[in-house]
């Protein structure tokens, strides 16, 4: 099968919904932050330059922007670029955009895709580094997409442009370089489908984003040991897969859960309080968290290492569970 | 205007007699500034508002019985319940949405504008604000925006002179807010907001503009609310001297008086236009309060699309 790697992918999708849908438009950034690829969006520009705009670096004025053209009929795409700066954006995002359709009683839909870059990216310290989408997933109204593989990637964001939901499209800078199948005419992925990475009996190991990558490289070593790890990937947290997740916690009764958000009222909370509630009984061992630690980001690189869902904490947490 | 001034007194006899519940802002003495801009603007334009809204709907061609209904949160309101006096929304009207958070709306008119321009049809965005929005990030941000993409956006900044509680000299040195369009380069002007006139003609040359494609424009419009800044505000921040001498001003009383005097229009011709107010606000009411209230269980059935 064609395999591409991950921006590849992303921009394969981009081409294929300009080109399918006059109403989309693409507002701020290049959807690749700094990466060296920038021809891949130059090469965008050039064919959809009427419709990629590049306001000033005003989040308030163009969520609100982007917000308002969806109201009105069309589906643009906003670049957050680094998730930090949604925070400038927030009151249009969380205030106006994910509240109009509840509070106009279903009159107004708001199809536009927020689409930004969480989490440690080296040397990014503590504003340029955030992971918003613990804060999002608790202001409903909003649908949370977060790929972890060049085919999810290219599926996801299709199906973010065809939501007439306001969605959080979450990315990850470490993510563009990863290889991957991607098929030829693939279909959209669903919202609320997860997707079982890797096939494991003695644990389960839910994460998301780039932190996907990291459990399953922990996976492949932990094979050689002949622990037998599944890895679960909810792919969207709104709407969220809870079945697929309780099907693998029955299975294995051991639960680590793997993300990047802060520990505290972070998305491994959440999905560790649904997973108690839904299936306390299954566990035969108490499950853990890694998370990131609760401190802003540092800069350093040792330091940034630090706090994070570092390898050697994933395998910790393993080893605990299975105990 | 006697529509929204008929509406709007009853909404407050519903609240005093607690019929109505919640936290409702009355635009009571700002009538002209609604009246005279929609009646320029076509069903497909947008208009969006703010938390003193109910005026801004009504003129743009919202029904009074659905408004009602919402205001009272009753199921049959236009949005169900669930948005209230502060987030009216009337899209068969055109009225995009209103906010709740002063300035929330003026970006999301921008939106509406770079559709507009997008659709090629001419239609132009309308967004209403206060003074106190003027102080505000999303303010700034939005008309340079419309500014630098030469948006259809008209900005209507309802200037009566008091953000919530405190005079707007207490929150900026700027005293004329179309000072700030000026700096975006944006044609602005101010104008007398409670002549009906006169808010018509400063609108009509905004919206030709808007209309031709070139662009943005501001206008503020100098008016006051009779009322405090939510019901039940007893406004003792506001000299009573002063409340007599915008009373004087009404700007349904001085229209009706340039019709009379230009005899246009009889005293019994204006006696029957308030009473066919009154009895279309009186029908509206009942029917708000005749409307079930919406059941629990339909909270979670609108969260998303």
């Amino acid at each position: 099968m064609r395999e591409l790697a991950y921006y590849q992918a992303k921009f394969e999708a981009l081409h294929e919904i300009m080109a399918a849908d006059e109403r989309v438009h693409l507002i701020n950034g290049t959807f690749l932050s700094l990466s060296p690829h920038r021809h891949v969006y130059q090469e965008l520009v050039k064919k959809y330059r009427d419709r990629i705009m590049s306001p000033p670096i005003s989040e308030l004025g163009f969520c609100g922007l982007a917000t308002g053209a969806a109201m009105a009929g069309l589906r643009p795409i906003v670049d957050i670029s680094t998730g930090s700066f949604i925070f400038e954006g927030w009151p249009q995002v969380v205030n106006e955009a994910a509240n109009a359709f509840s509070m106009s009683g279903g009159q107004t839909r708001v199809p536009v895709v927020f689409h930004l870059f969480h989490g440690l990216r080296g040397g990014g310290a503590a504003q340029h580094s955030a992971s918003p989408q613990a804060m999002l997933w608790n202001n409903p109204g909003l649908e949370i997409v977060l790929p972890s593989s060049p085919r999810d990637v290219k599926g996801l964001l299709k199906t973010a442009v065809a939501s007439d939901n306001p969605t959080i499209f979450v990315d990850h800078v470490q993510l563009l370089e990863v290889k991957g199948e991607v098929p030829e005419n693939d279909a959209p992925i669903p919202f609320g489908a997860a997707d079982v990475k890797r096939q494991g009996s003695d644990v389960t190991v839910i994460s998301t984003s780039y932190m996907v990558q990291r459990c399953l490289q922990v996976a492949e070593k932990l094979s050689a040991e002949r622990i037998s790890v599944e890895v679960v990937d909810p792919r969207t947290l709104v709407p969220f897969d809870m079945a697929t997740l309780m099907t693998s916690v029955a299975k294995t009764g051991r639960v680590v859960i793997v993300d990047e958000t802060h520990q505290s009222c972070g998305v491994a909370a959440e999905i560790a309080a649904r997973i108690a509630e839904a299936g306390f009984d299954k566990l035969k061992a108490p499950l853990r968290r890694v998370a990131t630690l609760d401190v802003p980001v540092p800069y350093s690189p040792p330091l940034e290492e630090y706090i994070g869902p570092r390898e050697d904490r994933i395998i910790e947490a393993i080893r605990t569970v299975l105990r | 205007m006697w529509l929204i001034r008929a509406f709007e007194e009853k909404v407050s006899a519903l609240y005093a007699a607690r019929q109505i519940v919640g936290l409702l802002h009355l635009g009571i003495g700002q009538e002209a500034v609604a009246a005279g801009t929609c009646s320029l603007l076509r069903t497909d334009d947008y208009v969006f508002g703010g938390h003193r809204s109910h005026g801004h709907a009504i003129a743009k061609g919202a029904d009074i019985k659905r408004l009602m209904a919402e205001i009272a949160g009753r199921a049959t309101g236009y949005c169900a319940g669930k948005g209230g006096s502060m987030h009216i929304v009337a899209m068969d009207a055109g009225f995009v949405t209103a906010t709740g958070v002063v300035g929330g709306t003026i970006p999301l008119a921008l939106g509406a504008a770079f559709a507009a321009k997008e659709n090629g049809k001419g239609q132009v965005a309308v967004v209403f604000f206060g003074d106190g929005a003027g102080q505000a990030g999303p303010f700034h941000e939005s008309l340079n925006i419309a500014s630098l993409w030469r948006l259809p956006v008209i900005f209507v900044c309802e200037n009566n002179g008091y953000a919530e509680f405190t005079p707007l000299s207490a929150h900026t040195l700027v005293e004329r807010l179309a000072r700030h369009a000026q700096t975006y380069k944006i044609p602005s002007s101010t104008v007398d907001g409670n002549d009906l006139l006169k808010v018509r003609d400063a609108m009509a040359e905004a919206v030709r503009r808007a209309r031709a494609g070139k662009g943005p424009a501001f206008v503020e419009f100098l008016t006051h609310r009779l009322r405090g800044h939510y019901e039940g505000d007893p406004a003792k921040y506001r000299e009573l001297s002063q409340l007599a001498e915008w009373k004087a001003k009404d700007p349904i009383a001085r229209f009706t008086r340039e019709l009379k005097r230009k005899k246009a229009i009889s005293d019994k011709e204006v006696e029957a236009i308030k009473d066919e107010a009154r009895d279309l606000v009186e029908r509206a009411a009942q029917f708000a309060i005749d409307s079930p209230w919406p059941a629990g269980e339909e909270v979670d059935s609108q969260v998303t699309a």
